[in-house]
């Protein structure tokens, strides 16, 4: 399984994630240039973290329309693993491939901290190592990660089990139904403003992260036996 | 602009150099003795501003030869852009530090954030990757608007400059006194990794190579921040706000990683690299002609402008943020620019390298300036300064130090806990990223920071200190103090001090008393950095920190990097399981002059401070390092402001344990705030091997470490009970709730 780790201008967790992913875990992964048109070859795409286009207009705002773009919805519309945390989360949103917003948090600062996480669904290809509502902790790092959706909309998401993270401690950041991570409605799409890519080491203090990118490894694989 | 510039003529009778901060007696030195001629415009702007104490550091550069700058690991001492030391491996650590105290203080959240963003552009343009940011800062107390206002903006725009960059802002410090209201100091430190063979320097050098101009384009801020700097504020001058430059964190991202990609892998092409910082192109160009002593040809027409018709003068001196500048090999200059191109960037050739050591400025098909390089970097008069005993030091001398009288310790220890200085600050920190890049061992709110090295067992341990009280009282003891309490901090965090920069921030210097406290603290601090082999490697010096002719404390900051060896022996501050056994290690004497005991009950800081003898402290630590690299030790924290007490507690905040004290120090002593103290915890089985390793007569066993959240002292004259939960809330609530608190 060969992922794709998306670079943007003023992206800073990509080698974060790609750390996580190429050391820990020992997967195949690559950088791609927001200026590329093509995921050809790639199983998984990633959106890191950071602030894409330095955050003006809007987080995220700019980045939707960068080259790289049409690919990623293509990918997410073929039913490929797309995966964004933090600005990846919020590129996700302006580029129509989840619902809803961020906006900033209700404190009007950037907070970084770590979290307890409600792991709501386990059923998806990027939570299926974790149980069910098992409570798990993650840093968050963000200025911008007040979930917004119009009711029905939460409605939706709530019905369809498409709300994979919640904020099971303190909501740090005003975020609606506590939202902290969802799916897309086929569950191929996952967006979340914690940063499980910083909790993959015992040496840095968390390894509760870990799972996310195993989980999407094991099910990587599975698929791509099933192809054969 | 242009149509008001003054003839040399016109300068000559009007003195507009004077308001640039220029002497009378430097104007004439230059027309008669170095240019032999009046100098132009545009000359007298260049040498206002590359004769500023910034950029020059005439006034306090015979103080600054007092410092040891080099031994067997530093690979690049003071003059460049980062001092460099060398961490084995073929692999070097690269730090700054540098202040922008007076930018914060009128537009707090640009000063602070171009703060950061010019020290993580020194730090790239040595050829090494940013991993870190530290600061040190300095307010009044939290009892005005405009103090509160200064404070959330200047946290802001440090977070706001270091998370958007991805660099953790992993440590630091902040402290609260009256001296500081109108004047806070606001000093920040980057720390980079490196390759040494990717080892860079600011030089232009061979005839012919091409100066290009990389970066964000020029326009009219900033001018003269360098001299801003270097006079002191008055509050009818509030005109200086046009001097503070406006920051762009995602413009020098993308720098960062152009020059990166740059010095890493196309070394080839690059003669040289410099920070465009105070004194903007003025100051890099002829700094990096100056020390290849070449000579330079400029067309400044070339040079990228955001404003219309800006002068030659605008141009030369403007501080735009977010500008390098290039000396690049003949041949490859559209290499270069296609590489910053691949960035959106623009990189242009705005002059060559050319014979001889004039540096000639054209603008509009006119000569602008000719004058000699070493007339601007190496000519300028340096000044004898004078230097008085302070009166108020004399009359301490005369006088019984303060002893204080505490009926309930343990409600004492509450309050202490309560006092901003040693309140937490995780409201602040928890703003600031600590951990991208995901290399953070330890972050905010210990001892030191400390950042792994991917791919070996090393580690990195961080730390920035500042006392100004302690200086203020004595500045020679007190400048042992500061740089020992920065290695005590590495030391408790098991890791081997390397090296130092600093940031000395002092008043008007031409105040003789001023000037003392300025070489007296400077002696102490040399003698402390011989005493533990941490050369300065780099700094810079902030004088004129005074508001309405009151200075600040005499104030210097020291920002200090140690090795880690292996990662296994890295020591946390924090108690680690019941049982252990808890150690002091150094004497505890009748220290309350400066302390914050001191401030706290009697309002003041007053008295004389105790010698300490850097030489037996460094020996101390080096053992209790050897110890740590044994596997001895479990924690270990170091004692500072509110001494004993104070540190007890700290050590148990965020764990589930409690301690179990016997001491046959008094109440009192429990506050005193001796230098050099660690407290430290050993398993039961290890306390021979420690001991046997420490045999130092001074370390004395304590108690041991409890799994109930209770800190129990029996101390000489009584005991107290402290319920450690409750002490942990009053002590994360303190600063919150002052900034809440309406005035």
């Amino acid at each position: 399984m060969k992922i794709a780790v998306v670079v943007f201008p003023g992206s800073n967790c990509d080698v974060d994630l790609y750390e996580a992913l190429h050391t820990v875990c020992r997967a195949d992964v690559e950088y791609v240039s927001h200026k590329q048109k093509s995921l050809a070859g790639f199983d998984a795409v990633m959106l890191p973290g950071g602030f894409s286009y330095g955050d003006y207009l809007r987080s995220g705002a700019i980045a939707r329309f960068s080259n790289i773009m049409p690919a990623i919805i293509e990918f997410a519309n073929e039913g490929k693993l797309v995966f964004g945390t933090c600005n990846g989360f919020q590129i996700l949103t302006e580029a129509g491939l989840l619902p809803g917003a961020l906006k900033q948090n209700n404190s009007l600062k950037f907070i970084c901290k770590t979290v307890e996480l409600e792991v709501v669904n386990n059923q998806t290809p990027f939570t299926s190592l974790y149980e069910a509502n098992e409570h798990i902790k993650l840093p968050i790092a963000h200025a911008d990660g007040s979930y917004y959706a119009e009711k029905d909309v939460l409605e939706k998401l709530e019905e369809n089990g498409q709300i994979v993270f919640r904020y099971a401690g303190e909501n740090p950041n005003g975020s609606l139904n506590n939202i902290a991570g969802i799916t897309n409605e086929k569950g191929n799409v996952l967006g979340m403003m914690p940063h499980p890519e910083r909790a993959v080491e015992a040496l840095l203090g968390n390894e509760d992260g870990l799972r996310l990118f195993r989980s999407l490894l094991a099910n990587g694989k599975k698929t791509e036996e099933a192809a054969r | 602009m242009i149509a008001t510039e003054m003839s040399p003529q016109e300068i000559k009778s009007k003195k507009p150099y004077l308001e640039w901060g220029l002497s009378e007696k430097e104007y004439n030195y230059i027309c008669e003795k170095l240019l032999k001629r009046l100098p132009n415009y545009t000359e007298t702007g260049l040498f206002a501003v590359m004769w500023s104490e910034h950029c020059s550091y005439k006034k306090s550069k015979p103080v600054l030869r007092e410092f040891p700058s080099k031994n067997e690991r530093v690979l690049q001492g003071p003059g460049e852009g980062a001092g460099i030391v060398d961490i084995g491996d073929g692999q070097a650590v690269v730090f700054k530090a540098e202040s922008h105290n007076h930018p914060s203080a009128v537009e707090p959240y640009e000063g602070a954030a171009t703060g950061v963003g010019g020290i993580i552009r020194d730090i790239f343009s040595m050829g090494a990757r940013p991993i870190a940011a530290l600061d040190s800062l300095h307010f009044g107390e939290i009892n005005q608007a405009r103090t509160k206002y200064l404070i959330n903006e200047v946290v802001a725009g440090i977070g706001g400059y270091g998370n958007c960059m991805g660099i953790p802002t992993v440590g630091g410090e902040m402290t609260f006194d009256e001296c500081y209201t109108g004047n806070p100091l606001v000093n920040a430190m980057c720390v980079g990794l490196m390759e040494q063979k990717d080892m860079q320097v600011g030089r232009a050098k061979g005839i012919g190579n091409a100066v290009m101009y990389v970066g964000a384009k020029t326009g009219r801020d900033g001018i003269h921040g360098a001299t801003f700097a270097s006079a002191d504020f008055s509050d009818e001058k509030e005109t200086q706000r046009s001097a503070v430059q406006v920051g762009d964190p995602f413009m020098e991202k993308l720098l960062m990683e152009a020059c990166l990609e740059l010095t890493n892998k196309h070394a080839d092409w690059l003669v040289g690299i410099q920070d465009m910082g105070a004194a903007g192109l003025a100051s890099s160009s002829c700094e990096m002609a100056s020390k290849a002593e070449s000579g330079l040809e400029l067309t400044l027409d070339n040079v990228p402008q955001r404003e219309p018709k800006m002068s030659a003068y605008e141009i030369m001196l403007s501080e735009s943020q977010e500008r390098m500048l290039l000396c690049i090999r003949a041949g490859f200059e559209e290499d270069v620019e296609k590489l910053f191109e691949n960035y959106g960037l623009e990189a242009v050739v705005i002059g060559r390298v050319v014979e001889g050591h004039q540096y000639l400025l054209k603008h509009k098909d006119r000569v602008v300036a000719d004058i000699p390089v070493s007339s601007l970097t190496d000519d300028v008069l340096e000044e004898e300064s004078q230097e008085k005993v302070p009166l108020r030091i004399l009359q301490t001398r005369e006088n019984q130090n303060w002893i204080p009288q505490i009926n309930d310790v343990g409600e004492t220890l509450r309050k202490m806990l309560q006092q901003p200085t040693i309140a937490s600050k995780k409201m602040f920190t928890q703003t600031y990223d600590s951990q991208v890049r995901t290399n953070t061992v330890v972050g905010p709110g210990s001892d030191a920071a400390v950042l792994r090295i991917r791919g070996t067992k090393k580690a990195l341990a961080m730390t920035t200190d500042g006392n100004g009280r302690f200086v203020y009282l004595d500045p020679k003891i007190g400048g042992k103090m500061a740089v020992l309490e920065a290695a005590a901090n590495l030391i408790a965090s098991g890791a081997l001090p390397l090296a130092l920069t600093d940031c000395l921030n002092y008043g008007d210097p031409n105040d003789p008393e001023i000037y003392w406290e300025l070489h007296q603290s400077v002696l102490g601090m040399a003698a402390a950095c011989r005493a533990l082999n941490t050369p300065v490697i780099s700094g810079n010096v902030s004088l004129y920190n005074e508001n309405n002719g009151e200075a600040i404390y005499p104030t210097p900051m020291v920002g200090m990097v140690g090795l880690v060896k292996e990662l296994k022996y890295a020591v946390p501050s924090f108690v680690q399981q019941q049982g252990d056994l808890v150690f002091i290690v150094g004497n505890t004497e009748e220290d309350f002059a400066g302390s914050e005991l001191q401030k706290m009950i009697t309002g003041e800081i007053k008295g004389n401070l105790n010698d300490v003898d850097v030489a037996q402290m460094s020996s101390r630590m080096m053992k209790l390092l050897s110890a740590m690299k044994k596997g001895l030790v479990k924690s270990a924290h170091d004692l500072s402001e509110g001494g004993l007490a104070i540190a007890l507690a700290e050590t148990t905040f965020g764990t589930k344990c409690g301690l179990d004290i016997k001491t046959h120090l008094n109440g009192e002593e429990l506050f005193s705030e001796t230098p050099g103290r660690f407290v430290v915890t050993v398993a039961p089985e290890s306390q021979k091997l420690f001991l046997d390793e420490i045999q130092d007569e001074e370390v004395t066993y304590v108690g041991t470490v409890t799994n109930n959240k209770k800190l129990t002292v029996a101390y000489e004259n009584g005991q107290f009970d402290l319920d450690l939960k409750k002490a942990e809330g009053l002590w994360e609530e303190a600063i919150p709730c002052l900034m809440k608190s309406k005035d």
